[in-house]
This record gives structure tokens, C-alpha cells and sequence, in this order.
């Protein structure tokens, strides 16, 4: 335990002499370092499990629930399954295809039409790499729409990157996985197709007014995720972290 | 006119495969090969990830939350109908569409309500399904601060549609 500290102190004095001439990193950095690197933000996902299924069962119990709850508990792993085999056949498919279009270099061609955004956003990855393709794939299947070929897209991309991971990151996100990824949770799509059905079916008058909101919006909370997400990068490193912690 | 995208897409990609002399049915089988071992490899996380939420939906947690946002959500004016919706709309996109399409057939697609709603649906994504799906497919333990980020992008879309929808529709 004390060596662990001792290294992530020597850790933080080179990184600290690395960014010496920013002040305002620096002071944003030591406070927020013991939070967010130690404790929150590597096991985030353990206390959001955790915590939300104690949190249904205190709320269950509350509310008298303990008949769905239970049924819940169950029958989800179930669901989960049935997800993964529809998912399945579309990941296959769009593997598939993907494949098809590498050999015969049409990933090539539009990685090259849209590099002048994605070799901005995603310095560290070399724009003719097969995991630059992928991206360009997945943006494109986005920006259409195609929320049925973006995932399998997607999970390509993510699976190249993890390629290009430096060797002690295993099991940790590197900093254009998580770009990727922010990039994915923010909706791309320029035609919000199910929604403008809906509006449809429940008498909206024009059921694409919606739309200059709609991409305002979505660009804007697109800008804050990828911002901070390229600011976090800057302030935690990947390299200062010590190797992945079971 | 968006129903021809996908399938002009698969015969677009195949046909320049063919025009480029591949042999597209074995090279399309070699693939399909390697994204099968995805599908397995994303089924641990869904599992965790569907448990919980769906444990949370039937615990009536989403009402107590409910009631504890609704005086923020007033400050935003966010109405508080809306709240469910963005509760959910990260963590389980299924359930976000069916308390969607609800909001539509109690208040009307034209409503304040509605629109607000439709724009948040239209703007933002699940979250949580494409954080578990994209690092469950490479095992990856330590996400860093990507929650942090993702969260952050779907706060703004949640405060901005409310504001937006006020702007634009006056």
C-alpha cells in the first residue's frame, strides 16, 4: 500500500513539473485528483450498480413493492439474453458488410471525406488505421440514422482502439475511447426518425418542427460532453494512473 | 425515403465489393464470424446493466425521484411531467419510448409538454446501454471519467431542450 502511494506521489510530482506553467490545471488538478482518480470516477460503474440496486430495494420496500422487484430481479437477466441475440444477428450482419467494404477499400475512401472532423477530434489515432475507418463507419451510421448498423460499427471501432492501447492500459479506457464513446452517448442523428413518427401518430401539425431544436441541442450537449471529456484527458492522464486496479 | 437507406447501404457495399473482384460471400462470412464473438463478448455487461435498471423501474424509485427533482426542475422550467423522462432516458431506451409515446397521448405531440419531450428524445441518448455495450466488448474495467462526461452532454440536453423549446416556440 505505501509503495502504491509512494509511486502515485512520484507520479504526480512529474506530472506536476510537466504542467507547471498552468496554475489553474494544477490547483483544479490536486483538488480534484483524490476524488475523482482514487475513489469516484476508475469504479464509477461498481457504485452505480451497487447503488442502484440497494437503492430499488430500499425504495421496494417503501413503496410495498416486493413482488415486481422480485420479479424484476429475475426475469432482466433474462431480457438481457434475448437483447444480446437480437443485437446478435445485426453485429454479424454489420461485421459482415464491414468487412466487405475494408477489403475493398470503400471504408478507405470516406474515413478520407470525413477526416477533416474526425482527425481533429481523435489526434492520438492515425487516420488511415483500420480503427479511424471504424469510426468514420459509426459516425456516418449515426448521422443516418442507422442505429441498427451504428452499434456493431461502433463495437469495431472500440475493438480497434483497444489494439492501439498502450500495453499497461489493459482494461482501462484510453482517452480516444472515451472521445468515442461521450460521441456515441450524445444522438447524432440529423433526422430523429421514431420521434417524428410518434409526433406523427399522436396529431402533431408539423412533426419536424422540432428539428433546428433538436440539432441545437444536440450539438451543443455533444460540444460540453467532448469538451470536458478533452479537458479530463488533458488533467488525468492516462499515463499517471497506476495499472488497473481489480 | 429513409426506409431505402439500409438496403441501398448492404447492395451499395457489396456491389462495389464485386465490382472490385472480392470474393464477397466468404469475405462477408468471415465477419459475421468475428461479430459473433462480440454478441457474447457485450452479454456479461447487459446482464449486470438490465438487472439493475430493471430492479430500479419496478422498485417505484423513479416516483420518489420524482418528487425530490421537481422543485429544480421547476427553476429550469423543466415541467415536472418531463422528469420520469430524463431519469430514464439514459438508462433504458425502451422504457424512455413507452413513457414517451405516454406523454404524447395524455398532453398532445403540440403541447408544451410534448414538444419539450420530443426534442429531449430527439437530442440525447441511452447512456448507460452504450457505455455497457461498447466497453463490455473490449473488457474494459476502468471507464475513467466517461460517465462523467456522458452525463454531463445529456444535462445540457436535458436544461437546453426545456429552454430551446421556450425560445423557439415562444
Amino acid at each position: 500500500m505505501e509503495n502504491i502511494e509512494r509511486e502515485n506521489s512520484k507520479i504526480c510530482e512529474r506530472q506536476e513539473s510537466r504542467l507547471s506553467k498552468h496554475s489553474f490545471i494544477r490547483i483544479l488538478k490536486n483538488t480534484c485528483r483524490p476524488i475523482i482518480q482514487r475513489k469516484v470516477v476508475p469504479s464509477m460503474m461498481k457504485w452505480i450498480f451497487t447503488g442502484m440496486i440497494l437503492l430499488s430495494l430500499v425504495f421496494g420496500i417503501c413503496n410495498g413493492q416486493g413482488e415486481a422487484l422480485n420479479a424484476a430481479a429475475i426475469s432482466s437477466c433474462e431480457k438481457a439474453v434475448t437483447l444480446t441475440l437480437t443485437l446478435g444477428g445485426s453485429i454479424c450482419l454489420w461485421s459482415g458488410l464491414m468487412k466487405v467494404a475494408q477489403e475493398s477499400g470503400l471504408t478507405e475512401k470516406l474515413a478520407r471525406l470525413l477526416s477533416p472532423i474526425t482527425r481533429r477530434l481523435f489526434r492520438g489515432v492515425r487516420p488511415e488505421s483500420p480503427a479511424m475507418q471504424a469510426i468514420t463507419l459509426n459516425l456516418t451510421a449515426n448521422l443516418l440514422g442507422l442505429g441498427n448498423a451504428a452499434t456493431p460499427l461502433g463495437i469495431s471501432a472500440v475493438r480497434e482502439l483497444a489494439k492501439e492501447a498502450p500495453p499497461h492500459a489493459k482494461h482501462t479506457a484510453t482517452d480516444p475511447m472515451i472521445l468515442f464513446v461521450v460521441m456515441n452517448t450524445a444522438s447524432l442523428q440529423l433526422i430523429p426518425t421514431t420521434t417524428a413518427v410518434l409526433r406523427l401518430k399522436y396529431g402533431a401539425a408539423e412533426p419536424l418542427d422540432i428539428l433546428p431544436a433538436v440539432w441545437i441541442v444536440s450539438l451543443l450537449s455533444l460540444t460540453v460532453g467532448l469538451t470536458l471529456a478533452l479537458i479530463l484527458n488533458r488533467i488525468f492522464p492516462l499515463e499517471s494512473r497506476k495499472r488497473d486496479r481489480r | 425515403m429513409t426506409h431505402f437507406i439500409i438496403p441501398l447501404a448492404i447492395g451499395g457495399i457489396l456491389a462495389f465489393g464485386l465490382y472490385k473482384r472480392l470474393d464477397v460471400f466468404s469475405l462477408f462470412l468471415e465477419g459475421a464470424r468475428e461479430g459473433m464473438k462480440t454478441a457474447v463478448s457485450i452479454l456479461p455487461a447487459l446482464i449486470g446493466l438490465m438487472t439493475c435498471v430493471g430492479m430500479f423501474k419496478a422498485s417505484g424509485g423513479l416516483d420518489v425521484l420524482t418528487a425530490a427533482l421537481t422543485p429544480a426542475a421547476r427553476f429550469l422550467h423543466l415541467p415536472p411531467e418531463v422528469i420520469p423522462l430524463t431519469l430514464l432516458r439514459p438508462i433504458s431506451g425502451s422504457g424512455a419510448l413507452t413513457f414517451f409515446e405516454e406523454l404524447l397521448r395524455s398532453f398532445g405531440a403540440d403541447s408544451r409538454i410534448g414538444q419539450i419531450a420530443s426534442v429531449l428524445m430527439g437530442s440525447t441518448e441511452t447512456t448507460f446501454y452504450t457505455l455497457a455495450v461498447y466497453f463490455g466488448a473490449v473488457q474494459i474495467r476502468n471507464t475513467r471519467h466517461t460517465l462523467l462526461c456522458s452525463l454531463a452532454a445529456d444535462c445540457t440536453g436535458f436544461i437546453l431542450s426545456a429552454l430551446f423549446v421556450h425560445l423557439l416556440f415562444g
